[in-house]
């Protein structure tokens, strides 16, 4: 639309505060990226502000020195891989179980799962049975509570009752069981509404804290996010040691490679947000297409 | 006759029998939960188990009434979840009108940008989140050192250790991280906003500000409406990993929230059977806000939210 040119103003205005708002949005990624791969001792002065400089990528490689963090990535890989296979079978199935309407107690089932998604018990509670069902330090924990996600399987319901409902009854005719119509019929054509489920529950799984927090204590079970966390309190020490494992082996460590507080931080940091970061842009549509339906009451 | 409801009674109990795995899972993981809440009537001491702590009734009910230490530390708490939530509440429009004024920029890569850009904090954890925060706030980050090149600060000023403007600084890195994402919904129901309505506007001489008034924000109440309603539903559930993460000695009077103390109760100082109390109490009154906004959407407008 077009309208008179007496808004000049409020355009200006609108323009600066919406390009403003997105740098506040990408700067801190961008700053720290520029951090980790300049001279550390730069870095720790806080002087690498607009561009790297010097740069160098020993920070990447002297991460993976620190005891744990290859193994929190495998872990945060393993649960974000599970888990999303798992999520998205289960959201698929029940999606597309919860549109017959010939299933003994539909409505009710259906409700069941719904409401769960508007009250719990509460985290202690939660924490209390997963206690008692032998849930704490185990990797189970991470998976089987995501599996049921009634937000997902609002999503896949609400795509195939759009779907025509003749290639259902089509297949039923040719004496297709439910477990053929499925995997033949359902999940193929679901498969914009199921790329969003997936990217939304590797997300999820990705970020996952407060499980970790709650119910392991086993350090090998730590997730990247949880042993984050635990490095921001930790760093000052961390640097010491990998900067001594260092010195031992390659020759002198100079300033520009030497670990620091701030390097040790900030590269952990990149490392766990990597993978959002990489996907992020190339999935965009799907996140959004995900609001979008989920805002169509299921 | 007889035999075909027969069969058809058995399709249906069949079909029922493939959902019955997931609907133990869904019981276990969220229903069985409930039967936590009988924590909060023993004096529950671990290591000694629930089977062999004495039950004490209401007693913790009624601590938290009578407990002058207690009945302090729960104001303070519920003053922070009311100050966090209701600011919250105070500017939910904000992505309203972040959606209405990103859909007059008529430059389409511009706002493509912009949206891409702004929805990508929604996607990292509150870790990251307190990561770059860190970064960016700590007193040897960025802010603090451009601050002192600049000559307008001899010391660093702490501001991740501020025990002032705590509600307002939480409500900000929400903001930050959720406003673009938040908007996406508007901008989806302005897309579906008749065109014959802004020519006809433009027709009867109204101005771009004109027309966002009298067209665009009357088609977004009603979504606007809802957000609202559920807003109040989960008014007392802040989540607690954001404060979590942010607290600290220096805030910690300020940040805690329902959902921390909680679990600051529970796992910091061992206290199981209060935290639960609190918690069931929660979750009760978060149930019956449920029910009264969805009584009242009814009411307005003849539609219910849930």
């Amino acid at each position: 639309m077009t309208f008179g040119t007496t808004d000049k103003t409020i355009s200006v205005l609108t323009y600066t505060l919406f390009a403003l708002f997105a740098l506040m949005c990408v700067y801190p990624f961008y700053y720290i990226i520029i951090n980790t791969i300049s001279a550390n001792d730069i870095s720790a002065r806080g002087e690498i502000i607009f561009y790297p400089r010097h740069i160098h990528f020993q920070n990447y490689l002297d991460v993976f020195k620190i005891p744990g963090l290859w193994n929190a990535t495998l872990i945060s890989l393993e649960r974000t891989l599970l888990g999303t296979l798992l999520t998205v079978g289960a959201s698929a199935f029940l999606g597309f179980m919860f549109t017959q309407e010939d299933m003994w107690g539909r409505r009710f089932w259906y409700r069941f799962t719904i409401l769960t998604m508007f009250f719990n018990a509460g985290i202690i509670p939660w924490y209390l049975t997963m206690r008692t069902l032998h849930l704490t330090n185990n990797f189970l924990a991470y998976v089987l509570p995501a599996i049921v996600a009634p937000f997902f399987i609002i999503l896949v319901k609400t795509f195939v009752e759009s779907t025509p409902k003749e290639l259902q009854q089509a297949a039923s005719i040719d004496g297709a069981g439910l477990l053929t119509l499925f995997f033949r019929i359902i999940l193929p054509i679901s498969k914009p509404i199921l790329a969003t489920v997936a990217i939304f529950a590797a997300v999820d799984q990705w970020n996952s804290f407060q499980d970790t927090l709650l119910l392991v204590t086993d350090s090998k079970l730590f997730s990247l996010q949880f042993i984050l966390y635990n490095y921001m309190n930790q760093a000052s020490s961390l640097s010491t040691m990998v900067n001594l494992q260092n010195a031992g082996s390659t020759a002198m460590a100079s300033l520009a490679t030497k670990q620091t507080t701030t390097s040790i931080r900030m590269t952990v940091t990149i490392i766990v947000v990597a993978p959002i970061l990489l996907v992020y842009p190339i999935f965009q549509r799907f996140f959004v297409k995900g609001i979008m339906i989920g805002a169509v009451k299921g | 006759m007889h035999t075909q409801a027969y069969g058809r009674r058995r399709v249906s109990i069949r079909k029922f029998l493939y959902i019955l795995p997931f609907m133990v899972l869904l019981a276990t993981f969220a229903y069985y939960p409930l039967y936590g809440w009988v924590y909060a009537f023993f004096d529950y001491m671990p290591p000694t188990p629930l089977s062999h702590s004495p039950f004490v009734g209401l007693k913790w009910f009624r601590s938290l009434v009578e407990n002058p230490v207690k009945v302090n530390q729960l104001l303070q708490v519920i003053k922070n979840t009311f100050g966090i939530s209701g600011l919250y509440l105070l500017f939910s429009w904000l992505p309203m009108i972040f959606a209405v004024f990103l859909s007059e920029i008529k430059a389409m890569r511009f706002r493509r940008i912009v949206q891409t850009v702004t929805t990508l904090p929604n996607f990292i954890s509150w870790v990251l989140v307190y990561s770059l925060a860190f970064s960016m706030f700590s007193s040897e980050g960025m802010v603090n050192g451009l601050l002192k090149q600049l000559g307008l600060i001899d010391s660093p000023v702490l501001f991740l250790q501020n025990s002032e403007h705590v509600w307002i600084t939480m409500w900000m890195w929400q903001t930050w991280k959720t406003l673009g994402w938040a908007a996406i919904l508007y901008i989806a129901a302005i897309t579906g906003i008749d065109e014959s309505l802004y020519e006809a506007a433009r027709v009867d001489g109204a101005t771009r500000m004109q027309a966002i008034r009298h067209v665009t924000l009357p088609s977004l109440l009603p979504t606007y409406f809802v957000l609202v309603m559920l807003q109040i539903a989960s008014f007392l559930n802040n989540g607690m990993e954001q404060y979590f993460v942010f607290q600290n000695a220096f805030n910690k009077d300020s940040i805690q929230v329902l959902d921390l103390y909680v679990y600051n109760l529970a796992m910091g100082g061992g206290s199981y059977s209060v935290s639960v109390a609190i918690s069931m109490l929660k979750s009760l009154i978060s149930v019956v806000l449920l029910f009264s906004v969805n009584g009242l959407s009814k009411l307005i407008r003849g539609e219910s939210i849930v």
